[in-house]
């Protein structure tokens, strides 16, 4: 254990201890410190709600049924799967160019607000309800197009010109973009959230599945991101167009070497994460059945520090992460922080992942299935 | 080819030129992208509501609106920009001609044919629903209050126009070419900043010049602007050679030794009692303006220590102006929730600046390690967790929650009394802190600290291996950076008179980057600049600027900005020579290249010399 905590120190200096690497082992320990205690007390609080410790810090704690629980594994489970596909953009991204495309979350929400607009102009033609499926595929097949788009133009006009430049500079480009894209939505489509149309019933009805009682919606959230998934991993890994990004992303002057048109890999990249992103969309948009032009920017964070956490070029790594920080970011609150006291835990479920990004980086920086990225960029 | 008589010199200023191409022989590939991209930012533009929500502010009296301005800018840039050519040193270039007039005018044609299939779009469907400026008024501008066979008519010959123009400026002199810039900048500024110019000459007790100049509801009359024009022409002509004289003046009294220094003092000095005396005359609107501007200085003279100088792109800085903030609120107000002592505004300054250089150590130590993108994003997240502390009701007995801290008093100091009812004492105080700042930031640049964090900005093993402590430097950065934030915390604060958690959005530290960003990562000046230019004209995240009018469009015009700065200038409007060549070290490597391949046509000088120093250029 005290190894994890100062590995990172004695492996980067090699010589004595400065007064930073103690405040950071210090950190270190306190967080771990306070997630064992929270976690303990949880426990404790599961057993008997009114123990010594309880009644001192959190006097009206009644801990959690079930069934709760269970609800809450469910929810935390269906957004960590959409944060993994937002995700596996930014790992891919990271992976082929060694940056972070920080506009990737309006990519997301592209797709999101394409998919609000295709489908309340479905309902109003009225297909929305007479042909349910149909129209839900015409939603997602738009949404990928219009995030597949954004992303393309998106490398084309900023981050191209950029390539070989420093490499705060495409990042900062990319804020930049990422502000314009949602300015540039604000503007156009009016500030305002806009509401999806109503569900079908026997979407949103709950189901028993293994003692589970889960929404329908969050079902088909889980199936889709699956497949998306699958799709991805035999498109990476079993096609030519896949074995050309992976190379692109190991060496891209040995890639181009060997004859691989290393741009067009690239834009593929893009492509391919923008298309991802734009599945993601329409899932927020039936998780959650109201878009506005700042939705992207939270998931698309915390899409990132998925990626962190599951090791960054790691496309399985990538999901992992999402559903782990998925699944954290929603049982984390009630388990942790409301048994230590804190109240009001709600609030604080987006400090929870940026806390996990911080915990994360400071004890085991590669994530927990390790980076694959190329040479240069493991600086 | 003109320079095959010398082919072995190497003349960088004044660039081959090579006799105009065959008519019509041109890049038609090209021309039809930058009509694309015309068309669209046209049709973005007038999407996005600018048409119609700039009409009300006029530039000329009932001929052009700022609404107007907005569109027409494009076909008139992308006729210079397709006309251009980019020549690189030592690269010949051809001479412009008809040629290019007519690319030029086909691009502001098809830019212009745009929104002419935008008139036939509005005319024919009803995008109303996702679209909020697919309206009648949108439409009714843009035919002229026409019908729409007028509308699309004029569009396509306007842009033709435009962009003919656009691409003529080529076929000026650069001369020429000066004075017609001088002179529509002239009137465009003039007009722009109306109201700014009336609330200066009021003060002045100058009413009839601004009598002379604006119309009665806002904008120049037809007669000032031609007198405008004029004026400004006569003074750039003969004005010209004027500013590179003294400056070579300047400059020629520092080889004699004390003189460059001299006039910089004088500078600054008659600099500092201009910001002094100015805010006397001016009015309440250009005080608010001024103060705000200094606010946005000092928080962006901080962040360009950590990003200019010590090339840590730090996006959470806008915690640190939090935690100035909250400080002296929670040490000051009375109404404060927790713990209220109420101490002295300047009392509590001392513990803000303890406090904020505390957040620095707390928040830099554990992402200075981490590499410079993760460093981006984790002080980001630190940067919004301490504003979710600050709104959360777990902390809301010491903070207030949504709520906030109200009722901070104003800043006594005893003889002066800094309160945000009186914007003039809030300048006066900024300009105090911003020049303890300016001079911080000037002298710690110059130290072997600003040295050690400008070698760990361009390569931290080199600076590392050169026996730079790089955590404890970095650190020091963080925490410098934080303690200027925390002055302009404290004066917000004071100004403001209450602190909410929305007030420290993450928009605010990009504001602030873009600002140090466009201004010149690591220059002072330009800093300076950055935020005079930004924060005084389009205004802060919440803070109104001269354009009152983009406020809608301010945080949209921020994005393309920052963008756009990125791109073709990243080092800045006023750029640091260091960071400049490291900026663009492929470039300086280019032209080290075509030197040498110069240097080698020498050698071999007597076989080929038919092409002389292009020989070698890239194409």
């Amino acid at each position: 254990m005290w190894e994890i905590l100062t590995a990172a120190t004695r492996s980067k200096t090699g010589k004595g201890k400065t007064n930073v690497d103690r405040f950071l082992t210090l950190l270190r320990v306190l967080l771990i410190g306070l997630l064992v205690i929270g976690f303990l007390a949880f426990i404790a609080q599961q057993i008997n709600p009114q123990n010594a410790f309880a009644q001192r810090v959190n006097p009206d704690a009644t801990g959690l049924t079930a069934a709760q629980f269970k609800g809450l594994l469910v929810t935390g489970l269906s957004q960590g799967a959409m944060y993994g596909l937002i995700a596996l953009g930014y790992s891919m991204v990271y992976g082929v160019l060694g940056f972070i495309n920080f506009a990737h979350g309006e990519v997301f929400m592209l797709g999101a607000f394409s998919g609000f607009i295709t489908s309340s102009k479905l309902f109003e033609a009225g297909a929305w309800e007479a042909n349910f499926i149909l129209s839900l595929l015409l939603v997602v097949l738009i949404s990928i197009i219009v995030s597949t788009g954004a992303a393309v133009i998106m490398e084309r006009v900023a981050y191209r010109p950029l390539r070989g430049s420093p490499r705060l500079i495409p990042l900062i480009t990319s804020i930049g973009v990422s502000f314009f894209i949602q300015n540039a939505v604000i503007l156009l489509f009016g500030p305002g959230a806009k509401g999806y149309p109503r569900l079908p019933e026997w979407l949103t009805e709950k189901r028993s599945i293994l003692t589970f009682e889960i929404e329908g919606t969050k079902i088909l959230v889980l199936i889709v991101a699956a497949v998306s998934m699958a799709s991805l991993w035999w498109f990476v890994e079993r096609t030519k167009t896949g074995k050309a990004m992976r190379a692109v992303a190991e060496d891209k002057e040995i890639a181009s070497l060997m004859g691989i048109n290393v741009n067009r890999t690239i834009v593929t990249t893009f492509a391919v994460g923008g298309a991802m992103a734009g599945v993601a969309g329409i899932l927020w948009g039936i998780l959650f059945r109201s878009v506005i032009a700042t939705s992207g920017f939270l998931p698309g964070i915390k899409a990132f520090t998925a990626a962190v956490i599951g090791g960054i070029g790691n496309l399985g790594g990538a999901m992992a992460g999402g559903i782990s920080l998925g699944t954290a970011e929603s049982l984390l609150p009630l388990m942790i922080l409301e048994p230590l006291g804190v109240n009001g835990v709600s609030q604080l479920r987006d400090a929870i992942a940026f806390l996990l990004l911080i915990l994360v980086l400071l004890i085991k920086p590669t994530g927990l299935f390790g980076e694959k990225l190329s040479g240069d960029d493991r600086a | 080819m003109t320079a095959a008589t010398q082919p072995n010199e190497y003349v960088a200023d004044e660039p081959t030129i090579l006799p105009g191409k065959a008519p019509l022989d041109q890049d038609w590939a090209d021309v039809a992208k930058w009509g694309a991209i015309g068309a669209s930012t046209m049709i973005f533009v007038v999407l996005s509501g600018m048409l119609t929500g700039l009409d009300s502010r006029l530039v000329i009296e009932r001929v052009f609106s700022l609404g107007y301005l907005a569109v027409v800018w494009v076909p008139l840039t992308l006729g210079f920009l397709v006309a251009r050519e980019e020549v690189l040193e030592g690269m010949a270039s051809h001479a412009k001609g008809a040629n290019e007039v007519v690319s030029g005018g086909i691009v502001g044609a098809l830019s212009g044919a745009g929104l002419s299939l935008l008139i036939l779009l509005m005319d024919s469907f009803d995008l109303r629903d996702p679209l909020v400026n697919w309206s009648d008024k949108t439409l009714g501008l843009l035919q002229f209050s026409e019908d729409s066979f007028f509308g699309i008519v004029m569009w396509a010959v306007i842009g033709l126009l435009l962009g003919a123009i656009g691409a003529g400026l080529h076929l000026l002199t650069p001369d020429m070419r000066r004075l017609v810039k001088i002179m529509v900048v002239t009137v465009l500024f003039v007009s722009v900043f109306e109201t700014f110019l009336t609330d200066l000459f009021k003060g002045f007790g100058l009413v009839f010049i601004t009598d002379f100049l604006y119309a009665a509801r806002g904008g120049l009359t037809i007669i000032s602007t031609i007198v405008l024009a004029i004026v400004a022409g006569l003074v750039a002509f003969f004005g010209k050679g004027r500013v590179k004289q003294a400056q070579t003046r300047i400059n020629a009294g520092a080889v004699e030794g004390g003189g460059r220094t001299k006039a910089n003092i004088a500078m600054f000095v008659i600099g500092g009692l201009l910001l002094v005396i100015l805010p006397i005359f001016t009015g309440k609107i250009t005080n608010e303006l001024l103060a705000n501007v200094g606010i946005f200085l000092l928080l962006a003279l901080g962040l360009n220590i950590v990003v200019g100088l010590a090339g840590i792109l730090d996006l959470g800085y806008v915690a640190f102006f939090a935690a100035g903030s909250y400080t002296t609120a929670i040490l000051t107000s009375p109404n404060s929730p927790g713990w209220s002592p109420e101490l002295p505004w300047w009392v509590a300054l001392i513990v803000t600046i303890g406090v904020a250089a505390l957040a620095g150590l707390l928040i830099g130590a554990p992402v200075i390690r981490m590499r410079g993108d993760y460093l981006a994003i984790v002080t980001l997240g630190f940067g919004e967790i301490i504003r979710l502390l600050f709104l959360s009701d777990w902390l809301s007995p010491w903070f207030g929650g949504a709520q906030g801290i109200t009722n901070i008093p104003p800043a006594d100091f005893g003889f002066f009394e800094v309160k945000g009812t009186d914007p003039r004492s809030v300048f006066y105080l900024v300009l105090a802190l911003s020049a303890i700042a300016i001079y911080v930031s000037w002298r710690l640049e110059r130290s072997r600290m600003g040295r050690a964090w400008m070698a760990i900005r361009e390569d931290e093993s080199v600076a590392e291996a050169m026996g730079i402590n790089t955590v404890n430097v970095k650190l020091m950065a963080f925490v410098v950076g934080a303690v200027l934030a925390s002055f302009a915390g404290a004066v917000f604060s004071a100004k403001v008179g209450s602190v909410f958690p929305s007030s420290f959005l993450i928009l605010v530290s990009i504001i602030i980057l873009v600002v140090v960003i466009v201004g010149g990562m690591g220059n002072i000046p330009g800093v300076i600049v950055g935020a005079v230019v930004l924060i005084g004209v389009l205004g802060g995240p919440k803070q109104p600027g001269l354009l009152q009018e983009f406020s809608e469009y301010k945080l949209l015009i921020y994005g393309a900005l920052l963008i756009f700065m990125m791109l073709t200038k990243p080092e800045g409007l006023v750029p640091n020579a260091r960071r400049t060549r490291e900026l663009h070290q492929d470039e300086f490597l280019q032209d080290a290249w075509l030197r040498k391949q110069v240097d080698e046509d020498e050698e071999a000088s007597e076989a080929e010399l038919g092409d002389g120093p292009t020989a070698g250029a890239p194409a």
